[in-house]
C-alpha cells in the first residue's frame, strides 16, 4: 500500500513537470490572460508615495498620475528591460549598451545624474516581461523604462508599467498588437504611456510581401510563426498585404520557439507547393528551419527569408543562412551614427551585434528631454510630472540616429524605412550583411 | 471461509467487475480509437503528402526516437534499481553534447576531420561518453548515495536540484550562448539503403543507437555485471545477502546510463547542430515520457517507448490532426508526444512491456 503512495506522487510530480513542458511550448500563446491578471498585481496610478533616497517621504498630489520628486544630489533613476539571456541575448545587449551610452552621453539631467537603476532580463517572453516590469515598478523612483526586446515581453510589460504610471519605451518591439495597425485601428493590446522608436510591424510586412511579389516574381509563399507576438503579428502583416497583391499564402502554420525536429512541418510546406518560406521567428528555430530545410526532399529550389528577429551576429554566420533574405530596420548612414558605432566600438570591443541599438539610444534620449520638459526645479530638488512626461513624449520631435521620431496617438514614434537585405557567400558577419542592401522601402511606398 | 459463502460470492464479483467505471473506460478507449482512425483516414485520403512523404517523416520519427531511446535507458535502469526518477538525467544528456560540440570544434580545424570523418566522429562519440559518464557518477555520488534509505521522494526532490545545478555551472563556465556545430561534410546528402533514400547522418543515428542499445541488452543479460544489476534491481537487500556489492553496482548502472546519455548528446549534435546549456530539458522530458511509454524499469520497454514516441510526433500532427484540418497543427507535436503517452496508458496502464511493475516489489 505504502509502494502504491509512492507511485502515486511519482505520477503526479512526472504529470506535473509534462505541464511545465507544455506550458514552456505555448509561451505567448496565452498573454491576453497573463495581462488580465497584471491589472490585479499592479497598484493603480496616482497613489504614487515618492521616498528619496535621503529618507524624507513626501506624498504627491492625487491628480493625474502623481509626481517622482528626485532630492538634492540625487540621481533619476531609469530602467532598462531587455533579453539578455539565452538565445535572444544579443537583441537585448545591443540594446543595453544603447542606453548606457545614451547615459554617458547625457551626463546629467539639470543638475541630476542618471542611473540606469535595474538592468532586468524580459526573457523574450510573456512571463519574463510580466517579472520584470514587476520587479522595476516596485521602486517609485524609476521614471521610465526602456524596453522590452520582444513584443512577447512587451504585452504584459506595457500593461504592468503603464497602469503604474510609468512609460514603457521600446527601441525593438515591432508587434502591432502594441500599438495600432497604422490604419487609425487601436489594438487590443495598447496601453496609453507605451511607445516605441522601432517600426510597427505593419510597414515591416507590407515591405516584405512587396519585395517576394514583385522583386523576386514569387507567388506561392508559406509562413511559419512560433506563437509570440511579434512573430503572429510579422506573419499576418505579411500574408494580408501578399493576398492583395495576388500571391497565395499556400500554408500558414506554426512551431514552437523550442522544437528542434523541423521536418514534419517543412514537409508539409514541400508538400503545400511553397516556392519561398517566410518564417520571421528568433534563434534556435530559426537555425533548425534553415539547416533542415536543406534536407528536405522537394524544398531545394524554395526560397527562404526571415526578419529582424533573426538579423543577428550568431545567425547570418550559419553555413546554412547562406542566399537567405532578411527584412529589418534601415541602418542609419549619417554621421552621428558613424560617430555612435565608433563609441560602441570603443567601449564593447565589437561592432553592433543586432539592429535595434540606434533605436534604444533615441528612446533613451527622447526620456531625457521629455524628463527635462516635465520637470520643475526647486532649488536642487527635482519634481517630475508623470502625466506632463507622457504628454512631452506625445508632442515632440525628436531628431535621432534613425530619423525623425514623431510619436502618434498610439505611441508610434518611427516613421521607418525598411530594408530589405541578403547574406551572401561574401557577407562574412552581420554588418556586411545589413550592408548588402537589394532594395529599400519607405511608408509612403507602402501606401500606409 | 466456507465453500457456501465463496460460490454465493462468485456472481456478485462477477457483477462488480461491470462498473460505470468500465464501461466508460471501454467506451473512452473506443472513441479515441475512432477519432484517431477518421483523422487518420480523412488525412490520407485527402491525398496532400505523397507515400514518399510519409515515409519520410516515419523515417524522422525513427532517428529523432532513438535518440530519445538512448536518453530513455539511463531513467529507466536508475529507476530500476534506486526506483526513483532521475530528473538530472537530461542534464547530463547536454554534458555530453557540450563536449562533444568542443571536441567536434576543436577537431574541425585539423585534417583528421576531413581525411578520416569516422575517426573524428568516434572522438567525438567517446568523449561525450565518458565526460556524461564522469557526471552521472559524480551526480550519484554527491546527490544521491548520502540519501540511500531515505523516502524515495527525497532523492526525486534531490534530482531536480541537482539538474539546475548542473544547468547553471554549465552556464557558467560557457556561457548562455547558443553553440552551433562544425559541419560534416560526408555526413551530407542521402543514401539508398534498402530501397530507401534517407539521410546519412539519420543513418548514423538509427545504427549508432541500434549498437548502443544490443550491446547494453547484451552486457545486462550476459555478464556478471548485468547479472549483479538485475539482482539489485530485483531486491537490493537479498542481493547484498549474496555478496554483491550494492552501491558499486548502483554506480555502474549511473555509469552506463551516463555513457548512453552521452552517445546520444553527441547523435543529437549531429542532427540537429546547436546546443546551450538549457538544450537537456525537453530531450529529457521526452525521453522520461519514452521510458513512462515503454513501462518504466524495463530495458527494451525504453527503447520501443523511445521510437514509438519519435514516430508518434513525427507523423502524428500530420496524420491525425491534419485531418481534422486544425490549423498551424506543427506548433502541437509535443501535445501529440504527450497525449499518445496518456492514450498509452489508457489502454495499457502499465506501458507497453510494463509486466514486471505489475510484481513489484512492496
Amino acid at each position: 500500500m505504502k509502494m502504491k503512495r509512492g507511485l502515486k506522487l511519482l505520477a503526479l510530480v512526472g504529470v506535473l513537470s509534462l505541464v511545465i513542458a507544455a506550458c514552456g511550448g505555448g509561451e505567448g500563446g496565452d498573454t491576453s490572460t497573463t495581462a488580465g491578471e497584471a491589472e490585479t498585481t499592479t497598484s493603480a496610478a496616482g497613489e504614487e508615495t515618492t521616498t528619496s533616497a535621503a529618507g524624507e517621504t513626501t506624498t504627491a498630489p492625487a491628480e493625474g498620475l502623481g509626481t517622482i520628486e528626485v532630492a538634492a544630489g540625487d540621481p533619476i533613476k531609469i530602467a532598462s528591460l531587455q533579453s539578455i539571456s539565452g538565445e535572444t541575448a544579443s537583441l537585448g545587449t545591443d540594446q543595453v549598451r544603447a542606453i548606457e551610452i545614451a547615459i554617458t552621453d547625457k551626463a546629467e539631467i539639470l543638475g541630476h545624474p542618471i542611473e540606469l537603476a535595474f538592468n532586468e532580463d524580459d526573457g523574450c517572453s510573456s512571463e519574463g516581461g510580466q517579472t520584470g516590469s514587476t520587479r522595476i515598478i516596485a521602486d517609485p523612483q524609476v521614471v521610465a523604462v526602456i524596453g522590452t526586446s520582444c513584443s512577447g515581453a512587451g504585452v504584459p510589460a506595457s500593461n504592468v508599467i503603464t497602469s503604474a504610471g510609468r512609460v514603457l519605451i521600446s527601441g525593438s518591439n515591432t508587434s502591432p498588437v502594441l500599438t495600432s495597425d497604422l490604419a487609425g485601428n487601436e489594438s487590443s493590446e495598447h496601453h496609453e504611456g507605451y511607445f516605441r522608436t522601432a517600426h510597427n510591424d505593419a510597414i515591416q510586412g507590407a515591405a516584405a510581401a512587396k519585395f517576394v511579389f514583385e522583386e523576386l516574381g514569387l507567388t506561392q509563399v508559406a509562413t511559419v510563426n512560433d506563437g509570440d507576438p511579434y512573430t503572429q503579428g510579422l506573419t499576418s502583416a505579411f500574408e494580408g498585404p501578399f493576398e492583395e497583391l495576388g500571391g497565395t499564402i499556400v500554408l500558414s502554420t506554426a512551431v514552437t520557439p523550442d522544437q528542434t525536429d523541423m521536418r514534419p512541418v517543412l514537409t508539409e510546406i514541400a508538400a503545400a507547393g511553397a516556392e519561398l518560406i517566410f518564417f520571421p521567428i528568433f534563434q534556435p528555430a530559426g537555425d533548425f528551419v534553415a539547416e533542415q530545410a536543406l534536407e528536405v526532399a522537394g524544398l531545394e529550389e524554395t526560397v527562404l527569408m526571415g526578419a529582424d528577429g533573426l538579423l543577428s551576429d550568431t545567425y547570418v554566420v550559419l553555413p546554412q543562412t547562406e542566399e537567405m533574405y532578411f527584412s529589418g530596420p534601415q541602418t542609419p548612414t549619417t554621421d552621428a551614427y558613424a560617430e555612435f558605432v565608433t563609441k560602441y566600438t570603443e567601449a564593447y570591443g565589437e561592432a553592433p551585434i543586432q539592429s535595434f541599438h540606434a533605436h534604444s539610444y533615441d528612446a533613451s534620449n527622447m526620456v531625457f528631454t521629455a524628463i527635462e520638459t516635465a520637470s520643475t526645479d526647486d532649488g536642487g530638488t527635482l519634481t517630475i510630472d508623470l502625466q506632463a512626461f507622457r504628454d512631452a513624449l506625445h508632442s515632440m520631435t525628436h531628431e535621432g540616429l534613425t530619423g525623425t521620431l514623431s510619436c502618434d496617438e498610439f505611441g508610434d514614434c518611427a516613421s521607418p524605412n525598411i530594408d530589405i537585405v541578403q547574406n551572401t557567400a561574401d557577407t562574412a558577419d552581420i554588418e556586411a550583411v545589413r550592408g548588402n542592401v537589394l532594395i529599400s522601402y519607405s511608408r509612403e511606398d507602402l501606401g500606409l | 471461509m466456507t465453500q457456501a459463502a465463496t460460490v454465493e460470492a462468485r456472481p456478485a464479483r462477477r457483477a462488480s467487475r461491470i462498473t460505470p467505471v468500465t464501461l466508460f473506460l471501454w467506451g473512452l478507449r473506443i472513441v479515441i480509437l475512432a477519432v484517431i482512425l477518421y483523422g487518420s483516414y480523412l488525412s490520407i485520403s485527402s491525398g496532400r503528402l505523397s507515400a514518399a512523404q510519409w515515409r519520410d517523416l516515419a523515417v524522422f520519427g525513427i532517428s529523432t526516437g532513438s535518440m530519445y531511446a538512448l536518453i530513455a535507458l539511463g531513467y529507466t535502469m536508475v529507476y530500476g534499481v534506486l526506483r526513483f526518477i532521475n530528473f538530472a538525467h537530461g542534464e547530463v544528456f547536454m554534458v555530453g553534447g557540450m563536449m562533444a560540440f568542443y571536441v567536434a570544434n576543436a577537431l574541425a580545424v585539423t585534417p583528421l576531420w576531413t581525411s578520416s570523418p569516422a575517426v573524428s566522429l568516434l572522438i567525438v562519440l567517446v568523449a561525450a561518453m565518458i565526460t556524461s559518464t564522469a557526471v552521472a557518477v559524480i551526480v550519484e555520488r554527491i546527490a544521491y548515495r548520502p540519501l540511500r534509505g531515505a523516502p524515495r521522494l527525497i532523492p526525486l526532490i534531490t534530482s531536480i536540484g541537482a539538474s539546475f545545478t548542473i544547468q547553471y555551472l554549465v552556464r557558467g563556465l560557457v556561457g548562455p550562448a547558443t553553440k552551433s556545430f562544425p559541419r560534416m561534410e560526408p555526413l551530407r546528402g542521402t543514401v539508398e539503403f534498402g530501397g530507401f533514400v534517407i539521410l546519412r547522418t539519420q543513418l548514423v543515428v538509427i545504427v549508432a543507437a541500434l549498437v548502443m542499445m544490443a550491446g547494453l541488452y547484451l552486457f545486462v543479460e550476459k555478464t556478471r555485471t548485468g547479472k549483479s544489476m538485475r539482482a539489485v534491481s530485483e531486491d537490493p537487500e537479498t542481493a547484498a545477502l549474496m555478496g554483491i556489492n550494492v552501491d558499486r553496482t548502483i554506480v555502474n548502472v549511473f555509469a552506463i546510463g551516463g555513457a548512453m546519455a552521452g552517445v546520444a548528446g553527441a547523435l543529437w549534435g549531429l542532427v540537429f547542430p546547436s546546443i546551450n546549456f538549457f538544450s537537456g530539458f525537453l530531450p529529457g522530458i521526452k525521453a522520461f515520457t519514452s521510458a513512462v511509454l515503454g513501462g518504466i524499469g524495463n530495458i527494451v520497454g525504453a527503447m520501443l517507448g523511445g521510437v514509438s514516441l519519435g514516430i508518434f510526433e513525427s507523423v502524428g500532427p500530420s496524420l491525425v490532426l491534419a485531418g481534422y484540418e486544425i490549423p498551424a497543427f506543427s506548433q502541437l507535436k509535443d501535445v501529440v508526444a504527450y497525449a499518445a503517452l496518456v492514450l498509452v496508458l489508457i489502454f495499457r496502464p502499465t506501458g507497453i512491456l510494463g509486466e514486471r511493475l505489475a510484481q513489484e516489489r512492496t
